[in-house]
């Protein structure tokens, strides 16, 4: 990949002119200025926090420690792809380890590596508030994939590696007839 | 009434085509609880909001079950400085996912809720917190936001009222469960790192930048266009009478119908996991249930013969309402692994900031480990029972009690199996 130029374009910079007119603080907009970095970097490596602050007039040390205080800031550099598999409490009870497993296998990686070819990251991470949906997982802080099923998953890994993101899946409300029917 | 929940029709999420539209909400009566009130500020004074909400007694749906009027009271008088209302979407606590269906589905009775509470409590400035696993669906509430500013229920003179000016702006997290702690979700607000403040100060004094600041969650707020178009009497009428009004159960696990459920409070427990949820997969046997999210304890299935989805209820059968994110599991599950991957989440969440918490989380989920892996011995589970001890009421946030409450009792409530799991060796252990 070539090297991206550090800095944020007139539009971005317009982005977070508004972002920061919804407080009264510079420094509140920070995790909100750090989503439009990561958005356009791919991560919030040291040199991207430092960006960040200078853009809000912030000390590097303070932007530092919101980018780690947080878990979806990537610190590193991540594959294209980064899948975000719960195993948490119900999604362990239905089957989220399995669907871990067979990504390990699938893809050759064990969780928290990324492949080879810089297109799948793997994680295992907490309950993503799908529950009712499990097990799930979420695709590059994106898009939510609900009840997973080993075919699912292939599936899923076909589509992005055509360069297809999943679409967003409306989880029905079992009660909703009208609803449900249109 | 309990009794009559197979008759109850949605009314925080009715079953309506495209509600999350602007038109179609206000087609179906939408927006006429906040019109009402501005038009007819005689009756509906500021004090008059906040009484028929207290009245009303809508218990906060984020877990703690506080009488969400009785808080708005405690907002001291305005000084003319900005004053706050932080609403919690946060929707993080394991078993949770209820929250979501309101931006989805019916976003404007929050945001309608949202306002009329800003108004009561004269606040100008609310936030709505998301998680930031959410983003989909912080845009989809950002639509429904900025169409509701078009219509003019957000902005400078509400509706044409000269003075009532309230902005309405959403930001979101990064992936931290503990900014869903009230004072953690200020402190991200103001953008930092999610430590829990001490209480007191409490937020109503000082809260976003050290100013008054109500924090409610969304569920919560929802419930507020309901009280003010049927007044707190009919309100009090819904579901359980200590507990009342609909509840979105979210209800996960081995059952053949998941998902977010809207009913009134005090539905019998196995009535919802029998003919709500469809019963247990695979024609299994119910085993336990964890009502209302992970923290909240768990209940043997022995446990549950008429048992109610209230505080009360719930209270008597040595559980909490919580969430009421239910977490049904079958004969096969093991309790025991349960309960490890529950100690390895608060472990993994655990800010840091107490050493009750910080070591205490970290020291049961390694204990829990040993078990797991057949090395654990008798004496480890009062080990266990005992670091719970030391770790309930001594910390800054709640998040070392909801550590420990699934511990203690699902130690208790299953001890057989963690005997079963341990060596029989009487061996001192680290
Ligand atoms: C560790 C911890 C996590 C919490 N997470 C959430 C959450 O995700 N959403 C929420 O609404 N409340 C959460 N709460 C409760 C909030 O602190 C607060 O009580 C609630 O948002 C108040 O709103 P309510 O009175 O309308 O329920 C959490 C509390 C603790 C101690
Ligand atoms: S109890 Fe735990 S999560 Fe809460 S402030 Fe203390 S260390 Fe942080
Ligand atoms: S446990 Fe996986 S989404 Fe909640």
């Amino acid at each position: 990949m070539a090297e991206q130029e550090l800095v944020f374009t007139e539009s971005e910079l317009e982005e977070i002119e508004k972002i920061k007119a919804k407080f009264p603080t510079a420094k509140a907009a920070t995790l909100q200025v750090l989503w439009v970095a990561q958005r356009k970097f791919g991560h919030v490596k040291p040199e991207v926090q430092v960006l960040v602050a200078d853009t809000l007039g912030l000390p590097h040390s303070h932007v530092h420690g919101v980018a780690s205080f947080y878990t979806q800031y990537y610190k590193e550099e991540m594959g294209k792809y980064v899948l975000d598999v719960c195993t948490c409490l119900t999604c362990q009870i239905c089957g989220g380890y399995e669907i871990l497993d067979h990504l390990e296998k699938k893809l050759g990686i064990e969780r928290g590596d990324t492949t080879e070819d810089g297109m799948f990251s793997l994680k295992e991470v907490e309950c993503l508030g799908a529950c009712g949906y499990a097990p799930m997982l979420q695709v590059s802080n994106e898009m939510y994939v609900n009840n997973l099923t080993p075919e699912k998953v292939d599936d899923l890994i076909d589509s992005l590696r055509a360069g297809n993101m999943p679409e967003f899946e409306s989880m029905a409300m079992p009660q909703h007839k009208k609803r449900n029917a249109g | 009434m309990s009794k009559d929940w197979r008759s109850y029709e949605p009314l925080l999420i009715p079953d309506i085509p495209n509600l999350h539209k602007i038109d179609v909400y206000e087609q179906n009566g939408g927006y006429s609880a906040l019109r009402n009130v501005l038009n007819d500020q005689d009756t509906w004074s500021r004090e008059n909001v906040v009484n028929e909400v207290k009245e009303a007694n809508i218990r906060g749906r984020g877990g703690a079950g506080f009488n969400a009027g009785l808080k708005w009271s405690f907002m001291p008088k305005p000084d003319g400085g900005p004053r706050y209302l932080a609403c919690n979407g946060d929707e993080s606590e394991p078993g949770t996912f209820k929250d979501r269906a309101i931006f989805e589905y019916n976003p404007h009775i929050f945001i309608e809720g949202a306002i009329i509470a800003a108004y009561a409590m004269t606040v100008d400035t609310i936030y709505v917190y998301l998680r930031g696993e959410y983003i989909a669906w912080v845009r989809m509430l950002q639509e429904a936001i900025d169409a509701a500013y078009e219509k003019g229920y957000l902005g400078k003179n509400i509706l044409g009222k000269k003075g009532i000016d309230i902005d309405m702006h959403v930001a979101y997290g990064a992936g931290a469960y503990i900014c869903g702690e009230e004072t953690s979700m200020l402190e991200s607000l103001e953008g930092k790192r999610g430590y829990p403040r001490i209480k007191p100060p409490f937020p109503a004094q000082k809260g976003l930048w050290g100013r008054p600041t109500t924090i409610n969650n969304i569920e919560t707020l929802s419930n507020v266009p309901l009280v003010i178009n049927n007044g707190a009497e009919w309100y009090k009428n819904i579901g359980a009478e200590t507990h009342p009004g609909p509840i979105l159960y979210g209800i996960s696990g081995h059952v053949n119908k998941p998902g977010v459920y809207e009913l009134p409070s005090g539905v019998p427990v196995m009535d919802l996991i029998n003919e709500v949820a469809g019963g247990i997969r695979g024609g299994k046997k119910f085993k336990a249930l964890i009502p209302g999210g992970s923290s909240t304890p768990v209940l043997r299935a022995d446990q549950l013969e008429d048992v109610t989805m209230d505080a009360d209820s719930l209270r008597t059968a040595g559980s909490m309402m919580g969430t009421a994110g239910m977490v049904v599991m079958d004969e096969d599950t093991d309790m025991v692994d349960v309960l490890w991957r529950i100690s390895h989440f608060y472990r993994h969440e655990s800010c840091g900031q107490c050493t009750p918490c910080r070591d205490g989380t970290g020291w049961l989920e390694k204990v829990l480990l040993k078990i797991r892996n057949g090395e654990g011995e008798i004496k480890d589970l009062d080990l266990l029972l005992d670091i719970t001890t030391m770790m309930e009421g001594r910390t800054i946030c709640a998040l070392a009690d909801a550590a420990a409450w699934p511990v203690r009792h699902t130690i208790n409530r299953f001890r057989d199996e963690f005997e079963a799991r341990c060596k029989k060796s009487v061996h001192a252990i680290a």
